[in-house]
């Protein structure tokens, strides 16, 4: 579930508001949005996608809210993650992080020991 | 609501813009005509296509290799394939994605080669919105449809519905084509990237007259790491899997893969064990599927070091079969002036009994959408927009009759614990489906009537109720009909036998109705 959106790292451009499926996110006039509907939160990941300032965390737990320490993510490395294993935007150029997607059947083929 | 609601007009409206949606949005735009989609989410990042990784049915023009595949797949469909429907999704599905390069950035193979087949779910959605756009389609987003519109003569004459966003009024499209492409039913259970996919096409479908098909061929339930949505296949093919004493659970084959880990999960946690992954499968992991990485690591998992607890989550009929029955070779629904494409029809004549996830749903997906906004086009040049024929709205359940009073999580509830059940769902029996029978009418006939402030979202989420509460009944119908196992319907109280090949038919609101049709059928 959506738990954090850090205003400090916010530009407040709403690619979040519009992008989120599930309409969890309302524009707030000159500042960063606000979570208005956190429990309609599919747990898609997809948000962070559309976030070029990696302001975004959402928790893989999608039954019931789990409040996240601003301070502990911030430290953690773990925000932009997903943006950058998916080579998007200014990592589109990194040949580390390319798509590898194309892999998929491979991989399935070799479970099967084929 | 004080202001009336906002009108547009289109030659189609195309009702969900998912995978199948955005290719008929793409085909109708590019054909010449003015294109809607009105998408509840967001056109590009909804749908379970979008949180994925669709690999698509695939299988070049060689001699002879088509035919085989078909063979190969009409041999798994267990009698309810058609040959000639496969034929036409391989087909289609091989001149048409290739297309998408104009927006999706393909990295060729090891080999330099570039495996046309195989999307990333968010760059693809991505690129099928920017696609859409580029050919002239006018996207609505956050704006899901409630209802559908119809002429005194009965055909369909567009939708209307809500926007979530912004003034955040209702809407009305008229059309003189309408494409229902909202998706399967996933019961609002934590499947990643379906929660808006609610069954309300199916909904709108029957109210409008379309009949349904394969509904009982609705129990599939997908490994995630317990309590997440990460309902990505690939990296349990090399999972073992231990009871909370570290006993290794034996999977026996069978008709459902996953039956097994429903009956441990019963008794008490499963821990899944990946350390046989292959050590270059582990390094490129985050570059093959980066969210599934990304929910191991923010859960402090180690996947293949770590053994970790396991959930089934419910698919329904999202990778299941069931949906609006496919009336002809145009996707037509059986309604004047509706089309159906994806996950919201029944994929019977492309998969048969057994799911089509992996390959076939996508390529389905992909060409319904095609076929679909092309005959589409053909009716709006020959009957025109008609936008000025008057119409009625046809939606009922959730927006007008409800009569219960009772509270709308509650229902849900009931409902879930129905159809969400693996154990349930996976054996299924003639007094396990009639007490869930009564149970769903139970909870139908308690939909609440006027729970919460009409909102543009509490409208919504009745609506959605009364669908997903809809889809449970039939599916359950369905199951009750067939009374022997074929592919994802098993009946645990009666032996495997060889039926003659017949679909299970169902519809019907209040009172519901099934029936039985040859296979193929008129498609
Ligand atoms: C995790 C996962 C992995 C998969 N992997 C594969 C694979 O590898 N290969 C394969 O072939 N298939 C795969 N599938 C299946 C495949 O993703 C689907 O068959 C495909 O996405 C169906 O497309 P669709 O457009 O019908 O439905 P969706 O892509 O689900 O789109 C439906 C859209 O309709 C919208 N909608 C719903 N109700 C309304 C309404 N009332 N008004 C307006 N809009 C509405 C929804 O918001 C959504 O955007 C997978 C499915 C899952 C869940
Ligand atoms: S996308 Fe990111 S930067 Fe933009 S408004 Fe949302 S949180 Fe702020
Ligand atoms: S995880 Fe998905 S549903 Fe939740 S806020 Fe982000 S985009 Fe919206």
């Amino acid at each position: 579930m959506i738990e954090l959106l850090l205003p400090a790292r916010c530009t407040g451009c709403n690619a979040c508001v519009t992008a989120c499926p599930r309409d969890v996110f309302d524009p707030v006039p000159d500042g960063p949005p606000r979570i208005a509907r956190q429990a309609d939160c599919q747990t898609c990941f997809l948000c962070e996608l559309y976030c070029q300032e990696d302001a975004l965390y959402v928790h893989p737990y999608a039954d019931h809210a789990r409040p996240q320490d601003a301070g502990a993510i911030e430290a953690s490395g773990l925000l932009g993650a997903y943006r950058r294993d998916s080579g998007w935007d200014e990592w589109a150029e990194d040949e580390t992080l390319r798509n590898q997607h194309w892999r998929m059947e491979d991989v399935f083929r070799r479970a099967r020991g084929a | 609501m004080t202001a009336g609601p906002t009108h547009h007009e289109a030659d189609v409206l195309i009702i969900g813009g998912g995978l199948a949606g955005c290719w008929a949005a793409i085909t109708a735009a590019q054909g010449g005509a003015r294109v809607i989609v009105a998408e509840k989410g967001h056109c590009g990042t909804s749908g379970v296509a979008a949180a994925g990784g669709p690999g698509h049915w695939w299988v070049p023009p060689d001699p002879g290799r088509r035919e085989e595949a078909i063979a190969r797949r009409m041999a798994t469909a267990q009698g309810l394939g058609d040959a000639a429907w496969m034929a036409r999704i391989i087909d289609r599905t091989c001149r048409t994605l290739p297309t998408i390069a104009s927006h999706y950035r393909y990295v060729p193979d090891d080999d330099g080669r570039i495996r046309h087949h195989a999307l990333r779910g968010p760059e693809y959605l991505r690129a099928l919105r920017q696609k859409a756009q580029a050919a002239g389609a006018i996207l609505l987003d956050h704006s899901p449809a409630l209802e559908l519109l119809r002429h005194a003569d009965g055909s369909i004459a567009g939708a209307r519905g809500v926007s979530r966003q912004g003034t955040g009024g209702d809407w009305v499209v008229r059309a003189g084509a309408t494409i229902l492409a909202t998706g399967g039913c996933g019961f609002r259970s934590h499947l990643l990237g379906g929660m808006n996919n609610t069954g309300d096409g199916l909904l709108m479908a029957v109210e409008a007259g379309a009949v349904l098909s394969g509904m009982e061929l609705s129990a599939f339930f997908t490994v995630v790491p317990a309590g997440t949505t990460m309902a990505r296949t690939m990296i349990y093919s090399f999972a073992r899997y231990h009871d909370a004493q570290g006993r290794p659970l034996d999977r026996p084959p069978g008709p459902h893969d996953n039956a097994f880990l429903a009956q441990a999960l019963a008794h008490g946690p499963v821990l899944c064990d990946l350390s046989a992954t292959p050590e270059d499968i582990r390094r490129q992991l985050p570059q093959i599927s980066p969210n599934v990485t990304l929910a191991f690591r923010r859960l402090g998992i180690d996947p293949f070091r770590d053994r970790f607890p396991i959930a089934l989550v419910g698919e329904g009929t999202i990778r299941g079969v069931g949906g609006v029955r496919v009336a002809g070779p145009d996707a037509g629904a059986g309604v004047e002036g509706l089309f159906v494409a994806g996950d919201v029809a029944s994929r019977e004549p492309v998969t048969g009994a057994i799911s089509g996830g992996g390959a076939v749903n996508a390529a389905w997906a992909l060409s319904s959408g095609c076929i679909a906004a092309e005959a589409a086009l053909e009716r709006v040049r020959r009957h025109g927009r008609r936008a000025d024929t008057p119409a009625e709205r046809t939606g009922r359940a959730g927006l007008h009759s409800g009569r219960g009073t009772e509270d709308a999580t509650a229902i849900e509830r009931a409902v879930q614990a129905e159809i969400l059940s693996p154990v349930k769902q996976y054996f299924r029996t003639e007094a396990t489906l009639a007490t869930a029978r009564d149970r769903l009418d139970a909870a139908w006939a308690a939909l609440p009537h006027t729970a919460g402030p009409p909102t543009p979202q509490a409208r919504t989420r009745r609506r959605e109720l009364a669908a997903l509460t809809a889809t449970a009944r039939w599916c359950t119908a369905g199951a009750l009909a067939r009374r022997t196992s074929l592919g994802l319907h098993q009946r645990a109280d009666t032996i495997a036998a060889t039926t003659p090949p017949t679909s299970i038919l169902t519809g019907g609101l209040d009172r519901i109705w099934t029936d039985s049709a040859p296979a193929g059928g008129p498609a």
